[in-house]
């Protein structure tokens, strides 16, 4: 699966990928990995708040970091 | 070319090498025992220490979790809906100016929803008004703009940054209105709103907040009678009365363990009682108390604990950096760091066109980390900066910097950009002229 971060770099996008990759790691998940830092392309998923989570093409969470669980939850 | 393509590990092997030589230069060269290094050197470490003293506890602390609430208790998705594409003109330039103190708690969340807002919402002109407006109204930044640097730069400040950046949206608008935007394919995808409390219960847990934070830095009045004495004499008694409703919604509202709540009030009773006279340690205790009961919570308390030790965690050492950069360079007020006063006040002292002009343009290019334009203003003012001159760089200064230009050039494009950098100078320019007209 293609696991996708929007976000400029800031603290909360660093720590959303770092949750999203325990999360993907714990579930034994084969996933890519791409950090969206232009903002330019944030409308390509329609996303306004960042940082985001986006997998296969599918906005699953945006504007908040998630919980181990929750980024579980969100990845399955 | 190939000769100059270094081996990554060699360069990463000379960067290091920089970086020593270029610490052993400043210490070769340090002017220690120079007179107004070690002075400045003083004023750095005495303006920290009043910042840590006067300002951190009472005024900050509460202020990150004010902001905190905001992030985790307001929905955002709601207020963007005032901002979409089918939103009425007149409302969405309205709440555009207003919306940063909702959105824009931290400086990196900007430029994404303005070029949200721009490309898949209600435009160009409502765009940029949020874009003028957000930084200079965020909580944090009108909460220490009017704590520092008075009630009346507070106030000036919030008030220009929001009529202002209807102005500018407008002129924006009108002046490109021939340029037809697509919009993007997607629509917008906004985070789900939450099932809410009750508004009136938000509305009456913010406002307890705000009370709290009001009273606690209730300064002194310079009559011995009058309305501003009499409350400043009762202040804390008001502030605790607050205090209680707090804890009654911490534990109604937010379910909070009462037993819990009775440690942290028992606390802060003790701290009162044990030191008296001075009120930083009980709030101190309180915000740590607070702390305590909604960290790791997987409610909502527990996200507004997140929301706020992140803003914490984020500004404080910027605000550190920036506190201590603004005391060497240019000392508490009265006294002079390592830039001399009659530099200062010869470039923007006074209120002429030309002094505000320069510090709109000086504040338009430099970077402010959020929140470090409060003490480099104060340390401006204390060297003899004009009050509208200091309008001015507060106006230009978060606004826009050299890399939100470069950012924004990729958004909007080299004219619109131009046009945008130049509207902001002026309109700062003009606000700190009038100010300073007022004031003086």
């Amino acid at each position: 699966m293609k696991i996708q971060i929007l976000g400029s770099g800031c603290a909360k996008c660093r720590s959303l990928t770092a949750i999203a990759e325990q999360a993907a790691q714990d579930l034994g998940l084969a996933y890519e990995l791409e950090k969206v830092t232009d903002v330019k392309r944030y409308p390509e998923f329609g996303v306004m708040f960042t940082p985001a989570l986006v997998v296969d093409g599918v906005v699953k969470l945006s504007g908040k970091v998630p919980s181990l669980e929750e980024a579980k939850r969100l990845l399955t | 070319m190939s000769s100059l393509t270094l081996d990554p590990e060699v360069r990463h092997e000379l960067r290091i090498f920089a970086v020593l030589a270029a610490v052993f230069g400043a210490a070769y060269f340090l002017p220690v025992g120079t007179p107004r290094f070690d002075a400045a050197v003083t004023e750095a470490l005495e303006l920290t220490k009043w910042y840590a003293r006067e300002h951190f506890v009472l005024c900050l602390l509460p202020a990150f979790w004010i902001a905190g609430a905001i992030a985790a208790f307001v929905s955002q998705a709601s207020v963007m809906r005032y901002l979409g594409p089918k939103a009425p003109k007149p409302l969405a330039y309205g709440v555009g100016s207003v919306a940063g103190t909702l959105l824009a708690v931290c400086s990196c969340t900007v430029l994404p929803l303005f070029q949200g807002i721009y490309r898949m919402g209600a435009g160009l002109g409502p765009a940029t008004a949020f874009l003028y407006s957000g930084p200079a109204i965020n909580a944090l930044a009108i909460i220490m703009t009017a704590k520092v640097l008075g009630a009346s730069l507070g106030l000036a400040r919030a008030v220009g940054a929001v009529a202002f950046s209807v102005v500018i949206g407008l002129l924006m608008a009108f002046l490109f209105r021939r340029e037809e935007q697509q919009k993007a394919s997607a629509a917008a995808a906004l985070p789900e709103p939450e099932a809410g409390r009750p508004l009136a219960h938000t509305a009456a847990f913010f406002s307890v907040m705000v009370g709290i934070l009001v009273f606690a830095n209730w300064g002194a009045a310079s009559q011995a009678s009058g309305f501003f004495a009499a409350v400043h004499g009762v202040k804390w008694w008001l502030t605790s009365a607050l205090a209680v409703a707090f804890a009654l919604m911490l534990w109604r509202w937010f379910g909070i363990e009462l037993a819990r709540i009775s440690v942290v009030a028992v606390a802060i009773v003790g701290t009162a009682i044990a030191m008296p006279g001075h009120p930083t340690w009980p709030v101190l205790v309180g915000v740590l108390g607070l702390a305590w009961l909604t960290a790791g919570r997987d409610d909502e308390a527990g996200e507004w604990f997140n929301q706020a030790w992140g803003y914490t965690k984020q500004i404080v050492p910027l605000l550190l950096a920036g506190v201590l950069v603004a005391g060497l360079l240019l000392g508490r007020p009265g006294h002079e760091g390592l830039i001399p006063s009659p530099w200062i006040s010869s470039l923007v002292g006074g209120n002429s066109l030309a002094a505000n002009m320069f510090a709109a343009v000086s504040g338009a290019f430099m970077y402010f980390a959020t929140l470090t334009e409060v003490p480099i203003v104060q340390g401006l003012v204390g060297s003899g900066m004009g009050p509208g001159p200091a309008l001015a760089l507060l106006l230009a200064g978060p606004a826009l910097s050299l890399p939100s230009m470069i950012v924004l050039q990729s958004i909007l494009g080299l004219k619109k950009t131009a046009v945008y950098v130049s509207l902001v100078v002026l309109v700062a320019t003009l606000s700190g002229w009038c100010y300073g007209l007022l004031v003086t």
